[in-house]
Protein backbone atom coordinates (compact mmCIF):
# COMPACT_ATOMS: atom_id res chain seq x y z
CA UNK A 1 0.00 0.00 0.00
CA UNK A 2 1.11 3.55 -0.56
CA UNK A 3 2.19 5.74 2.19
CA UNK A 4 2.91 8.47 0.54
CA UNK A 5 1.80 11.65 2.90
CA UNK A 6 2.70 15.10 2.92
CA UNK A 7 5.95 16.37 4.48
CA UNK A 8 3.85 17.57 7.40
CA UNK A 9 1.74 14.78 8.05
CA UNK A 10 3.85 12.58 11.05
CA UNK A 11 1.15 12.30 13.39
CA UNK A 12 2.07 8.62 14.44
CA UNK A 13 5.49 8.28 12.62
CA UNK A 14 8.40 6.34 14.87
CA UNK A 15 12.17 8.12 15.01
CA UNK A 16 11.76 11.42 16.13
CA UNK A 17 13.30 10.66 19.54
CA UNK A 18 12.41 12.51 22.73
CA UNK A 19 10.69 15.74 23.16
CA UNK A 20 12.56 18.14 24.58
CA UNK A 21 10.72 20.70 26.67
CA UNK A 22 13.31 23.95 27.38
CA UNK A 23 13.40 24.75 30.97
CA UNK A 24 13.55 29.24 30.30
CA UNK A 25 11.29 29.01 26.97
CA UNK A 26 12.21 32.13 25.06
CA UNK A 27 9.27 33.15 22.78
CA UNK A 28 11.60 33.44 20.00
CA UNK A 29 15.41 31.94 19.08
CA UNK A 30 16.85 33.50 16.68
CA UNK A 31 16.73 37.69 15.91
CA UNK A 32 14.96 37.31 13.03
CA UNK A 33 12.37 35.03 14.00
CA UNK A 34 9.62 37.62 15.06
CA UNK A 35 10.10 39.62 12.02
CA UNK A 36 9.67 35.98 9.94
CA UNK A 37 6.23 35.58 11.99
CA UNK A 38 5.73 39.20 11.82
CA UNK A 39 5.70 39.16 8.44
CA UNK A 40 3.90 36.37 7.76
CA UNK A 41 1.05 37.76 9.64
CA UNK A 42 0.52 40.81 8.11
CA UNK A 43 0.99 39.41 4.40
CA UNK A 44 -1.76 36.79 5.65
CA UNK A 45 -4.16 39.56 6.32
CA UNK A 46 -3.26 41.25 2.76
CA UNK A 47 -5.92 39.00 2.01
CA UNK A 48 -4.14 37.48 -1.12
CA UNK A 49 -3.92 34.08 -0.40
CA UNK A 50 -6.18 32.33 3.07
CA UNK A 51 -4.37 30.70 5.63
CA UNK A 52 -5.43 27.19 3.86
CA UNK A 53 -2.82 28.37 1.48
CA UNK A 54 -0.57 29.14 3.31
CA UNK A 55 -0.23 25.33 5.21
CA UNK A 56 -0.36 23.89 1.87
CA UNK A 57 2.65 25.83 0.38
CA UNK A 58 4.66 24.87 3.66
CA UNK A 59 3.37 20.49 3.64
CA UNK A 60 4.47 20.53 0.00
CA UNK A 61 8.34 21.62 0.64
CA UNK A 62 10.30 19.25 -0.07
CA UNK A 63 10.85 16.51 2.97
CA UNK A 64 14.15 16.74 3.69
CA UNK A 65 13.76 20.89 3.86
CA UNK A 66 10.53 20.47 5.87
CA UNK A 67 12.39 18.21 8.07
CA UNK A 68 15.62 19.72 8.50
CA UNK A 69 14.25 23.42 9.16
CA UNK A 70 12.95 25.26 12.15
CA UNK A 71 9.49 26.18 12.33
CA UNK A 72 9.76 29.92 11.36
CA UNK A 73 12.45 28.83 7.97
CA UNK A 74 9.69 26.50 6.84
CA UNK A 75 7.01 29.92 7.16
CA UNK A 76 9.59 32.34 5.40
CA UNK A 77 10.22 28.98 2.61
CA UNK A 78 6.53 28.94 2.24
CA UNK A 79 5.95 32.78 2.14
CA UNK A 80 8.77 33.44 -0.16
CA UNK A 81 7.27 30.70 -2.91
CA UNK A 82 3.99 32.31 -2.40
CA UNK A 83 5.47 35.77 -3.44
CA UNK A 84 6.91 34.31 -6.21
CA UNK A 85 3.58 32.17 -6.69
CA UNK A 86 1.31 35.30 -7.54
CA UNK A 87 4.24 37.60 -9.47
CA UNK A 88 4.54 39.80 -6.27
CA UNK A 89 8.27 39.33 -6.53
CA UNK A 90 10.91 38.19 -8.46
CA UNK A 91 13.91 35.72 -7.31
CA UNK A 92 16.20 38.03 -7.80
CA UNK A 93 14.30 40.57 -5.51
CA UNK A 94 13.82 38.14 -2.95
CA UNK A 95 18.06 37.92 -3.23
CA UNK A 96 18.70 41.66 -2.74
CA UNK A 97 16.06 43.01 -0.98
CA UNK A 98 15.45 45.91 -3.55
CA UNK A 99 12.75 46.33 -6.05
CA UNK A 100 13.13 46.13 -9.74
CA UNK A 101 9.51 45.32 -11.22
CA UNK A 102 6.24 47.46 -9.88
CA UNK A 103 3.82 45.98 -6.51
CA UNK A 104 0.79 44.43 -8.14
CA UNK A 105 -2.34 45.25 -6.35
CA UNK A 106 -3.56 43.48 -3.35
CA UNK A 107 -6.94 43.14 -1.67
CA UNK A 108 -6.09 45.02 1.51
CA UNK A 109 -2.70 46.25 3.56
CA UNK A 110 -2.60 45.82 7.27
CA UNK A 111 -1.95 49.57 8.75
CA UNK A 112 -0.58 49.52 12.08
CA UNK A 113 -3.42 51.16 13.49
CA UNK A 114 -5.56 48.19 12.80
CA UNK A 115 -3.58 45.63 13.67
CA UNK A 116 -5.32 45.21 17.18
CA UNK A 117 -8.72 45.38 15.10
CA UNK A 118 -7.57 42.69 12.82
CA UNK A 119 -5.92 40.38 15.08
CA UNK A 120 -8.63 40.27 17.81
CA UNK A 121 -11.47 39.50 14.87
CA UNK A 122 -9.59 36.89 13.14
CA UNK A 123 -10.80 35.07 10.05
CA UNK A 124 -13.72 32.79 11.58
CA UNK A 125 -14.58 29.85 9.28
CA UNK A 126 -18.21 29.02 10.18
CA UNK A 127 -20.73 29.57 8.16
CA UNK A 128 -24.89 29.68 8.23
CA UNK A 129 -25.43 26.20 7.18
CA UNK A 130 -27.09 25.45 3.92
CA UNK A 131 -28.28 21.86 4.44
CA UNK A 132 -28.65 19.44 7.30
CA UNK A 133 -26.17 17.55 8.71
CA UNK A 134 -25.32 14.20 8.06
CA UNK A 135 -24.27 12.58 10.95
CA UNK A 136 -25.07 13.14 14.42
CA UNK A 137 -23.55 12.50 17.95
CA UNK A 138 -22.93 8.92 18.63
CA UNK A 139 -22.92 8.33 14.55
CA UNK A 140 -20.57 5.26 13.70
CA UNK A 141 -18.13 6.27 10.63
CA UNK A 142 -15.50 5.66 8.61
CA UNK A 143 -12.71 8.04 7.72
CA UNK A 144 -11.87 7.64 3.83
CA UNK A 145 -9.60 5.34 2.53
CA UNK A 146 -8.05 8.42 -0.08
CA UNK A 147 -4.14 9.49 -0.58
CA UNK A 148 -5.12 12.68 -2.25
CA UNK A 149 -2.06 14.60 -3.87
CA UNK A 150 -3.14 17.65 -2.89
CA UNK A 151 -4.20 19.91 0.53
CA UNK A 152 -6.33 17.67 2.73
CA UNK A 153 -6.39 17.88 6.60
CA UNK A 154 -7.46 13.91 6.80
CA UNK A 155 -3.93 12.72 8.12
CA UNK A 156 -2.83 9.51 7.16
CA UNK A 157 -3.03 7.60 10.50
CA UNK A 158 -6.92 8.44 10.17
CA UNK A 159 -7.58 7.37 6.84
CA UNK A 160 -9.84 4.49 6.72
CA UNK A 161 -10.55 3.86 10.37
CA UNK A 162 -14.00 3.43 12.46
CA UNK A 163 -14.72 6.50 14.92
CA UNK A 164 -17.57 7.68 16.71
CA UNK A 165 -19.22 11.06 15.86
CA UNK A 166 -18.71 13.21 19.35
CA UNK A 167 -19.14 16.44 18.34
CA UNK A 168 -21.07 18.52 15.65
CA UNK A 169 -18.74 21.33 15.46
CA UNK A 170 -20.92 23.35 13.03
CA UNK A 171 -20.52 24.22 9.21
CA UNK A 172 -17.30 25.19 7.81
CA UNK A 173 -15.15 26.63 5.28
CA UNK A 174 -13.63 23.15 3.32
CA UNK A 175 -9.71 23.52 3.10
CA UNK A 176 -9.34 21.11 0.21
CA UNK A 177 -10.67 23.00 -1.98
CA UNK A 178 -10.32 26.74 0.05
CA UNK A 179 -6.73 26.20 -1.19
CA UNK A 180 -7.04 25.65 -4.87
CA UNK A 181 -7.99 28.78 -5.86
CA UNK A 182 -5.37 30.62 -7.26
CA UNK A 183 -6.89 34.04 -6.91
CA UNK A 184 -9.57 35.90 -4.26
CA UNK A 185 -12.52 35.27 -3.95
CA UNK A 186 -11.62 31.43 -2.87
CA UNK A 187 -13.99 28.63 -2.68
CA UNK A 188 -15.22 28.15 0.48
CA UNK A 189 -17.53 25.14 0.02
CA UNK A 190 -18.24 24.76 3.33
CA UNK A 191 -19.04 21.59 5.19
CA UNK A 192 -20.20 19.72 8.50
CA UNK A 193 -16.96 19.59 10.82
CA UNK A 194 -17.04 17.02 13.33
CA UNK A 195 -15.16 15.70 16.17
CA UNK A 196 -14.61 11.86 15.21
CA UNK A 197 -13.22 9.51 18.17
CA UNK A 198 -10.77 6.49 17.23
CA UNK A 199 -9.83 3.96 20.05
CA UNK A 200 -6.21 4.00 20.39
CA UNK A 201 -6.21 -0.14 19.03
CA UNK A 202 -8.65 0.67 16.14
CA UNK A 203 -5.44 3.47 15.21
CA UNK A 204 -2.08 1.39 15.92
CA UNK A 205 -3.20 -1.74 17.20
CA UNK A 206 -1.89 -3.69 19.97
CA UNK A 207 1.09 -1.33 20.06
CA UNK A 208 -1.65 1.09 20.93
CA UNK A 209 -1.23 2.38 24.73
CA UNK A 210 -4.10 1.24 27.03
CA UNK A 211 -7.15 3.33 27.19
CA UNK A 212 -6.10 5.81 24.84
CA UNK A 213 -8.67 7.37 22.17
CA UNK A 214 -7.35 10.05 19.65
CA UNK A 215 -10.12 12.56 18.09
CA UNK A 216 -10.18 14.46 14.62
CA UNK A 217 -11.42 17.54 13.44
CA UNK A 218 -13.47 15.84 10.41
CA UNK A 219 -15.21 17.80 7.19
CA UNK A 220 -18.17 15.60 6.01
CA UNK A 221 -16.71 14.57 2.84
CA UNK A 222 -13.91 12.37 4.83
CA UNK A 223 -16.66 10.54 6.43
CA UNK A 224 -18.93 7.45 5.48
CA UNK A 225 -21.79 6.57 7.64
CA UNK A 226 -21.52 2.63 9.41
CA UNK A 227 -24.28 0.84 9.95
CA UNK A 228 -25.23 -0.32 13.20
CA UNK A 229 -24.53 -4.30 13.62
CA UNK B 1 18.62 29.71 1.61
CA UNK B 2 20.51 28.88 -2.03
CA UNK B 3 20.96 31.38 -4.21
CA UNK B 4 21.22 34.05 -1.53
CA UNK B 5 25.09 34.59 -1.76
CA UNK B 6 26.07 37.08 1.07
CA UNK B 7 30.17 36.67 1.00
CA UNK B 8 30.38 40.53 1.22
CA UNK B 9 28.76 40.62 4.57
CA UNK B 10 31.79 38.41 5.94
CA UNK B 11 30.21 35.80 7.85
CA UNK B 12 30.00 32.19 8.43
CA UNK B 13 27.47 29.32 7.97
CA UNK B 14 26.91 28.98 11.72
CA UNK B 15 24.86 31.52 13.78
CA UNK B 16 26.34 33.87 15.55
CA UNK B 17 24.72 35.04 18.45
CA UNK B 18 26.63 37.78 19.65
CA UNK B 19 28.36 40.40 17.74
CA UNK B 20 27.60 42.76 14.38
CA UNK B 21 27.68 39.99 12.49
CA UNK B 22 24.20 38.43 10.74
CA UNK B 23 23.08 35.12 10.35
CA UNK B 24 21.88 34.37 6.85
CA UNK B 25 18.15 33.82 8.18
CA UNK B 26 18.70 37.70 9.60
CA UNK B 27 20.11 38.76 6.35
CA UNK B 28 17.08 36.47 4.70
CA UNK B 29 14.37 38.23 6.57
CA UNK B 30 15.53 41.67 6.42
CA UNK B 31 15.83 41.64 2.98
CA UNK B 32 12.47 40.65 2.83
CA UNK B 33 10.93 43.33 5.34
CA UNK B 34 13.15 46.02 2.95
CA UNK B 35 11.90 44.47 -0.08
CA UNK B 36 8.27 43.78 0.91
CA UNK B 37 8.29 47.84 2.29
CA UNK B 38 9.35 48.96 -0.57
CA UNK B 39 6.71 47.54 -2.74
CA UNK B 40 4.39 49.01 0.03
CA UNK B 41 2.95 45.39 0.82
CA UNK B 42 3.58 45.95 4.67
CA UNK B 43 3.77 48.31 6.87
CA UNK B 44 6.96 48.47 9.23
CA UNK B 45 4.71 49.53 12.08
CA UNK B 46 2.39 47.27 12.01
CA UNK B 47 5.12 44.54 11.92
CA UNK B 48 6.26 45.94 15.46
CA UNK B 49 2.88 46.01 16.71
CA UNK B 50 2.04 42.37 15.98
CA UNK B 51 5.50 41.05 17.72
CA UNK B 52 4.19 43.77 20.52
CA UNK B 53 1.37 41.67 20.64
CA UNK B 54 2.29 38.41 21.18
CA UNK B 55 5.71 39.34 23.19
CA UNK B 56 3.54 41.26 25.82
CA UNK B 57 -0.38 41.16 25.73
CA UNK B 58 -1.30 38.08 24.42
CA UNK B 59 -0.18 34.94 26.14
CA UNK B 60 -1.03 31.67 28.76
CA UNK B 61 -2.40 34.32 31.26
CA UNK B 62 -5.84 34.73 29.52
CA UNK B 63 -5.93 30.70 29.43
CA UNK B 64 -4.98 30.92 33.25
CA UNK B 65 -7.95 33.24 33.64
CA UNK B 66 -10.61 31.52 31.82
CA UNK B 67 -9.34 28.18 33.94
CA UNK B 68 -9.49 29.88 37.26
CA UNK B 69 -12.91 31.29 36.59
CA UNK B 70 -14.48 28.22 35.84
CA UNK B 71 -13.10 26.60 38.90
CA UNK B 72 -14.89 29.53 40.83
CA UNK B 73 -17.92 30.09 39.06
CA UNK B 74 -20.42 27.47 37.81
CA UNK B 75 -22.51 29.46 35.65
CA UNK B 76 -19.13 30.72 33.77
CA UNK B 77 -18.44 26.65 34.06
CA UNK B 78 -21.73 25.32 32.20
CA UNK B 79 -21.17 28.40 29.74
CA UNK B 80 -17.87 27.19 28.98
CA UNK B 81 -19.89 23.63 28.54
CA UNK B 82 -22.12 24.75 25.81
CA UNK B 83 -20.71 27.74 24.18
CA UNK B 84 -16.89 27.87 24.81
CA UNK B 85 -16.41 29.96 22.05
CA UNK B 86 -19.08 32.96 23.06
CA UNK B 87 -18.00 32.24 26.95
CA UNK B 88 -14.07 32.70 26.21
CA UNK B 89 -14.66 35.79 23.91
CA UNK B 90 -16.89 37.44 26.45
CA UNK B 91 -13.84 37.60 28.75
CA UNK B 92 -11.68 39.86 25.95
CA UNK B 93 -9.76 36.74 24.64
CA UNK B 94 -10.67 36.51 21.05
CA UNK B 95 -9.02 36.58 17.50
CA UNK B 96 -6.58 35.11 15.27
CA UNK B 97 -6.10 31.10 16.04
CA UNK B 98 -8.96 31.04 18.48
CA UNK B 99 -11.99 32.09 16.12
CA UNK B 100 -13.28 28.58 17.49
CA UNK B 101 -13.25 27.04 20.53
CA UNK B 102 -13.88 24.04 22.78
CA UNK B 103 -12.81 23.56 26.24
CA UNK B 104 -12.17 19.99 27.31
CA UNK B 105 -12.38 19.00 31.20
CA UNK B 106 -9.90 16.75 32.80
CA UNK B 107 -11.16 14.47 35.47
CA UNK B 108 -10.46 11.22 37.59
CA UNK B 109 -10.84 9.30 34.84
CA UNK B 110 -10.47 11.03 31.77
CA UNK B 111 -7.10 13.41 30.88
CA UNK B 112 -7.24 15.55 27.67
CA UNK B 113 -4.18 16.61 25.57
CA UNK B 114 -3.92 18.07 22.44
CA UNK B 115 -1.77 18.11 19.69
CA UNK B 116 -1.47 19.55 15.84
CA UNK B 117 -0.09 16.83 14.33
CA UNK B 118 -0.02 18.22 10.59
CA UNK B 119 1.25 21.58 11.72
CA UNK B 120 1.00 23.58 14.50
CA UNK B 121 -2.46 24.61 15.65
CA UNK B 122 -3.02 26.19 18.72
CA UNK B 123 -5.13 28.53 20.61
CA UNK B 124 -2.96 31.94 20.46
CA UNK B 125 -5.78 34.34 22.22
CA UNK B 126 -5.61 32.05 25.66
CA UNK B 127 -1.93 30.66 25.09
CA UNK B 128 -0.23 32.90 23.15
CA UNK B 129 2.47 32.04 20.77
CA UNK B 130 3.23 27.98 20.74
CA UNK B 131 6.39 26.50 22.66
CA UNK B 132 8.93 24.72 20.02
CA UNK B 133 8.12 21.51 21.54
CA UNK B 134 4.54 21.83 20.28
CA UNK B 135 5.70 22.38 17.07
CA UNK B 136 8.28 19.46 16.91
CA UNK B 137 8.10 16.25 14.80
CA UNK B 138 9.00 14.30 18.74
CA UNK B 139 5.77 15.93 19.82
CA UNK B 140 3.50 15.82 16.78
CA UNK B 141 4.58 12.66 15.91
CA UNK B 142 4.26 10.51 19.26
CA UNK B 143 1.39 12.67 21.24
CA UNK B 144 -1.24 10.64 18.43
CA UNK B 145 0.17 7.56 19.24
CA UNK B 146 1.90 7.15 22.53
CA UNK B 147 1.02 10.15 24.98
CA UNK B 148 1.65 8.56 28.10
CA UNK B 149 5.15 8.38 27.32
CA UNK B 150 5.18 11.91 25.65
CA UNK B 151 3.44 12.93 29.59
CA UNK B 152 6.62 10.85 31.32
CA UNK B 153 8.60 13.30 29.58
CA UNK B 154 7.17 16.29 31.18
CA UNK B 155 7.52 14.44 34.47
CA UNK B 156 3.36 13.71 34.58
CA UNK B 157 2.82 10.08 35.70
CA UNK B 158 -1.27 9.21 35.21
CA UNK B 159 -2.75 6.94 37.46
CA UNK B 160 -3.64 3.73 35.06
CA UNK B 161 -7.15 3.54 35.09
CA UNK B 162 -7.16 7.05 33.34
CA UNK B 163 -8.34 7.33 30.48
CA UNK B 164 -6.22 9.62 27.73
CA UNK B 165 -7.77 11.38 25.06
CA UNK B 166 -5.59 13.25 22.36
CA UNK B 167 -7.14 16.21 20.39
CA UNK B 168 -5.49 16.39 17.27
CA UNK B 169 -6.66 19.87 15.86
CA UNK B 170 -6.66 19.14 12.34
CA UNK B 171 -9.62 22.13 11.51
CA UNK B 172 -10.01 25.63 12.38
CA UNK B 173 -11.46 24.83 16.35
CA UNK B 174 -9.31 25.00 19.48
CA UNK B 175 -8.88 23.11 22.50
CA UNK B 176 -8.07 24.60 25.49
CA UNK B 177 -7.56 22.12 28.16
CA UNK B 178 -9.90 22.63 31.83
CA UNK B 179 -7.08 21.01 34.41
CA UNK B 180 -8.55 19.65 37.31
CA UNK B 181 -8.37 21.83 40.48
CA UNK B 182 -5.95 20.79 43.09
CA UNK B 183 -6.61 19.81 46.54
CA UNK B 184 -6.84 22.36 49.22
CA UNK B 185 -7.76 25.43 47.73
CA UNK B 186 -11.01 25.66 49.25
CA UNK B 187 -12.30 29.47 49.32
CA UNK B 188 -9.00 30.48 46.80
CA UNK B 189 -10.01 33.72 44.80
CA UNK B 190 -9.77 33.22 40.94
CA UNK B 191 -7.09 35.66 40.98
CA UNK B 192 -5.14 33.06 43.46
CA UNK B 193 -6.05 29.96 41.28
CA UNK B 194 -5.40 31.77 38.34
CA UNK B 195 -1.11 31.06 39.49
CA UNK B 196 -1.60 27.41 40.04
CA UNK B 197 -2.49 26.78 36.11
CA UNK B 198 0.69 26.40 34.40
CA UNK B 199 0.33 26.69 30.15
CA UNK B 200 0.85 23.01 30.18
CA UNK B 201 -1.54 22.37 31.80
CA UNK B 202 -4.00 23.83 29.45
CA UNK B 203 -2.50 21.59 26.49
CA UNK B 204 -2.88 18.59 28.66
CA UNK B 205 1.23 18.20 28.75
CA UNK B 206 1.13 18.97 32.92
CA UNK B 207 -1.45 19.48 35.86
CA UNK B 208 -2.21 22.22 37.71
CA UNK B 209 0.28 22.78 40.50
CA UNK B 210 -0.17 22.31 43.99
CA UNK B 211 -0.97 24.92 46.82
CA UNK B 212 2.76 23.85 48.05
CA UNK B 213 4.55 24.95 44.80
CA UNK B 214 3.68 28.29 45.67
CA UNK B 215 4.89 28.71 48.88
CA UNK B 216 8.14 27.18 48.20
CA UNK B 217 8.20 29.68 45.28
Amino acid sequence: MSQWRPSADIGGMPGFGRVEPETDEPLFHASWEPMAMAITVALGASGRWTIDHSRSQRESLPVERYRSNSYYQIWIDALEAQLLRYGMATKEELETGRMHVPPVSLPRKLRAADVDATLARGSPTEREPTRPARFAVGDRVRTSTAMPTGHTRLPVYARGKIGVVRMVHGFHVFPDVHATGEEPPYPEDPQWLYAVEFDGRELWGDEGEAGLAVLIDAWEPYLEPVNPQ
Amino acid sequence: MSGHDDDHHHHHDHDHEHGSELSPMDLRVRALQSLLTAKGYIDPEALDRIVDTYETRVGPRNGAAVVARAWTDPEFLDWLRRDATAAIHSMGFTGRQGEHMTVVENTPETHNMVVCTLCSCYPWPVLGLPPVWYKSAPYRSRAVREPRAVLAEFGVELPEATRVRVWDSTAEMRYLVLPMRPAGTEGWSAERLAELVTRDSMIGTGLALSPDSLEVA
